[in-house]
């Protein structure tokens, strides 16, 4: 396995700052916006942005957390079976301008999942979706972020891995990994 | 361990303490959608579950029924009276020509014990056990777990006191076997003609003493009087069983403790739990029904996901 690092995590942070100005630029002073992180891996994400929105404008946007599992379409179709996650949503989707996060878009798949998942708390006004990776040329469909970190050229047998202090992990960082025969 | 050890859910005497911890986790987030405005995902949306009950049946029946719906499989729904079992068809029969019209899960009540362990080995759907005579009736067993698990936080530890007619119930074979399997402490309480004569090799104290059971449980299970399978007398009547093993508020009230107490349904109001008991703050039997759904809901789930 070649693990190679392509975002360090100084440029993580000037990344995910630069998104959120992205938004401010968008959402204004977010009264009417909302922020949901897909689990398991897009709620370090969401965090991140909460807490850097929260230095910017000095208030706290509402995050939610959104699980996808029961709204997948490979259920059955896994060799190994996915484990569900907590939704936590306090707040009404409804005509709200909600804001999805993830780490890694590959090939949509889960975007469309979360879509259909959302779609349960209420009709909102409209639909982003904000990636730290955007894998180029591997989407199985028409799905495209509205706020991109970065755009990746991998080959589909490679892995994007994001990583997060907050998870035990040694220090914030983005890897290209490479599987190789050994 | 994100699977099942099981293929089919027989009875809880089958399945690891693992399995039950996933059960839990998995009805954890389905309780969750079942609070949402839209209350239904779509995970089942290819499957075909037959309903197969040769036995009466309410609560189990629309709890299945609904779990099912929520989680947007097809369902057809079978009971044997007016059926063609009358007209002299065995089980097997009866279930392949179900299975013929591309039927992937069964759920079947049946009163003979070990029916559903007989049909998987014959047939190939995935089978939920909901009730077979009096042996077990694994997803009430899991049920009252997980009711426990939520009103006191866990159930390991917990000292629970099944009463009434032990000897007739599937409940409580069931409950005494997913109990331990979590690190309960079970005893059985009813009269001695009641209680099955070996059931003490299960592990379980013995205690016939109402009141005394009382005052060592944190948690009681109450059970129905099952006249319909009762063959003989066991106790003179059903006034003098009210009066030795009924329950009632001002028996709770005595207590210097707080108790959980249970009932798996349909109540015999009077007769094993007074109304004022029945309806008390000690009682968690309609949160019982309410987390039925999505217990039910996590079976069927996770067996899909076995296939």
């Amino acid at each position: 396995m070649q693990k190679r690092l392509i975002v360090n995590h100084q440029l993580l942070e000037i990344m995910v700052m630069r998104l959120c100005h992205q938004l401010i630029e968008n959402h204004g002073d977010f009264s009417d916006s909302v922020i949901l992180g897909l689990q398991p891996r897009g709620k370090y994400v969401a965090q991140r942005i909460q807490r850097t929105l929260q230095g910017i404008l000095g208030k706290q946007v509402p995050t939610g957390l959104l699980d996808t599992t029961f709204h997948r379409d490979d259920f059955r179709r896994r060799d190994t079976p996915i484990a569900a996650n907590a939704t936590k949503i306090d707040f009404l989707v409804e005509g709200k301008k909600v804001i999805l996060v993830d780490d890694v878009l590959y090939t949509g798949r889960s975007v469309r999942a979360a879509l259909d998942a959302m779609i349960a708390y209420g009709r909102p006004a409209s639909v982003e979706l904000l990636v730290l990776i955007d894998r180029l040329y591997t989407r199985h469909l028409p799905i495209q972020p509205t706020y991109v970190g970065r755009q990746v050229n991998s080959l589909l047998s490679q892995r994007v891995l994001v990583e997060w202090k907050e998870q035990q992990a040694e220090g914030d960082a983005i890897w290209l990994i490479t599987k190789t025969d050994e | 361990m994100q699977e099942l050890s099981v293929r089919h859910l027989l009875g809880i005497k089958d399945i690891t303490p693992q399995d039950i911890q996933l059960i839990f986790e998995t009805a954890d987030n389905f309780k969750d959608v079942l609070n949402r405005p839209i209350k239904k995902v779509p995970s089942l949306r290819d499957i075909t579950i037959a309903n197969v009950f040769f036995e009466n049946s309410t609560r189990t029946r629309l709890s299945f029924e609904l779990a099912e719906k929520r989680l947007s499989a097809d369902v057809i729904n079978f009971s044997s009276s007016g059926s063609s079992v009358k007209k002299g068809e065995t089980l097997l029969d009866t279930v392949n020509n179900i299975l013929a019209m591309k039927v992937d899960m069964i759920v079947m009540r049946h009163s003979s014990p070990g029916a559903p362990h007989f049909l998987s080995k014959y047939i190939p759907a995935n089978i939920v056990n909901a009730g077979d005579g009096t042996h077990e009736h694994p997803t009430q067993a899991l049920l009252d777990s997980f009711s426990i698990r939520e009103r006191l936080g866990e159930v390991a530890g917990k000292k629970v006191v099944i009463i009434g007619d032990i000897l007739h119930s599937r409940v409580a074979l069931s409950n005494i076997f997913a109990l331990q399997k979590q690190g309960a402490e079970v005893m059985v309480c009813g009269p001695i003609t009641l209680l099955p004569k070996y059931i003490k090799e299960l592990g379980v104290k013995v205690e016939t003493d109402v009141r005394k059971a009382l005052a060592w449980c944190d948690v009681a299970n109450v059970l129905r009087i099952q006249l319909e399978r009762q063959q003989m007398k066991y106790f003179p009547s059903l006034r003098e069983y009210t009066l030795y093993y009924g329950i009632d508020k001002k028996m709770l009230d005595s207590l210097n403790k707080e108790i959980v107490l249970m009932h798996p349904g349909p109540i015999n109001r009077g007769v094993e739990l007074s109304s004022d008991a029945a309806d008390s703050h000690h009682s968690i039997i309609l949160n019982q029904v309410e987390n039925g759904v999505a217990i039910r809901m996590a079976v069927l789930y996770l067996l899909a996901q076995r296939g």
